[in-house]
């Protein structure tokens, strides 16, 4: 499974290890809910640390498309919520 | 659905409204390829304004830095005169002169971790350009237009969901930029005007003025005493008396301060040990 994190480029994660990705996935979802930053923080640098720790980076030139993709690490809740719209911070 | 999957199908929405727009595959390949090499060229662009901006900021942080130095110098010397009024003042200016300087040297660090990241992203983003278009002359030499269709989807998904993340980096690093344009040049101004030159010890620097009319006054007691002591030495001993009140008046200057109270004691320690029989006869009888 390929996931990208914005900033930083495309990790290849082995199938294992999505349980732990969506458990802290799941928290960083409440989170923004329920406006609670400091969850959110915790629960993005959690997933931070995991894909790049359990993740391979991809090789610079592969044109694979991404299956998930996280914020970056310097991200607010608030740029997060424009994300998640489609007209949001994507540019073009 | 968790927050990766919805932020990666807004990526994938988007490259799929762009794809729909096509109405020639091949087309896609080729209008896909200019819009590549534009952003290239927009990250190269990002890149050096960063450089820029921080290396502006690199030249405040200096300035700063010299004038700190320069106060608490003033500092010193004031102390050194005796003049703690002066030697406060010239700290409470260093203060201030620092606390700016600290959060420049913050917005320096913040600077260049943004133009690393952007020249990280824009070797990335070349590597996946080369890619492309690679990709796109095989696609195109060997399948037909409704073939090409979907290894045209997969390239183009792929090099789009990066381009998307190379705009917001540049986006976020032009706003940044921006800001610190906006403060670097606002301290420009304050310097330009003298503003902060009387604050952090520039030109109109009252510190300095002081300090150097304490040491024009001190001259001039200096010599005021030198003359005294020509003046007075010379009414008895015409020549002798003039060289050696000459040669004690540079001496006093040579070594400072210090000298001028130590050349009494002579006359003050007669009448002391004259005096302290007296007390003690009286004890004793």
């Amino acid at each position: 499974m390929i996931v990208r994190i914005l900033g930083e480029g495309q990790f290849n994660i082995d199938d294992t290890a999505t349980t732990e990705l969506n458990r802290l996935d799941t928290e960083l979802e409440t989170a923004v809910e329920h406006n609670d930053e400091a969850a959110f923080s915790a629960a993005l640098h959690g997933l931070l640390a995991q894909v790049r720790e359990q993740g391979a980076p991809l090789a610079p030139d592969s044109l694979e498309p991404s299956d998930l993709i996280l914020p970056r690490q310097d991200s607010s809740m608030d740029e997060v919520r424009k994300l998640l719209t489609d007209d949001g911070l994507i540019p073009g | 659905m968790g927050v990766m999957k919805r932020v990666s199908l807004v990526f994938k929405a988007k490259a799929n409204k762009a794809l729909d727009k096509m109405e020639d595959p091949r087309e896609t390949l080729d209008y896909s390829y200019q819009r590549q090499l534009e952003l290239l060229t927009k990250v190269r662009r990002g890149v050096a304004d960063v450089a820029t901006s921080r290396k502006r900021v690199e030249l405040q942080i200096n300035q700063l830095q010299q004038q700190a130095n320069k106060l608490e110098d003033q500092a010193r010397k004031a102390l050194g005169m005796g003049r703690e009024d002066l030697a406060r003042a010239a700290l409470e200016r260093k203060a201030s002169a620092q606390s700016q300087l600290t959060d420049l040297q913050a917005q320096y660090a913040q600077l260049q971790a943004e133009e690393e990241k952007l020249t990280v992203a824009s070797q990335r983003l070349q590597a996946k350009v080369d890619a492309f278009r690679t990709r796109k002359e095989t696609i195109k030499a060997t399948y037909t237009a409704a073939e090409a269709q979907t290894r045209i989807n997969e390239a183009f998904t792929g090099i789009s969901e990066e381009m998307g993340d190379v705009g917001m980096a540049i986006q976020r690093a032009e706003d940044k930029t921006a800001q610190m344009q906006a403060r670097a040049g606002a301290i420009d101004e304050l310097m330009a005007s003298g503003a902060l030159d009387d604050a952090v010890g520039g030109r109109r620097d009252d510190i300095q003025n002081e300090l150097d009319m304490m040491a024009a006054s001190s001259d001039v007691e200096r010599e005021l005493s030198r003359l005294k002591g020509e003046i007075t030495a010379g009414a008895p001993k015409q020549l002798e008396g003039g060289a050696n009140g000459n040669s004690q008046a540079t001496q006093g200057q040579a070594q400072g301060d210090q000298r001028a109270p130590y050349a009494p004691p002579p006359t003050q320690a007669s009448p002391q040990p004259a005096g302290f029989p007296e007390p003690q006869d009286g004890e004793g009888s």
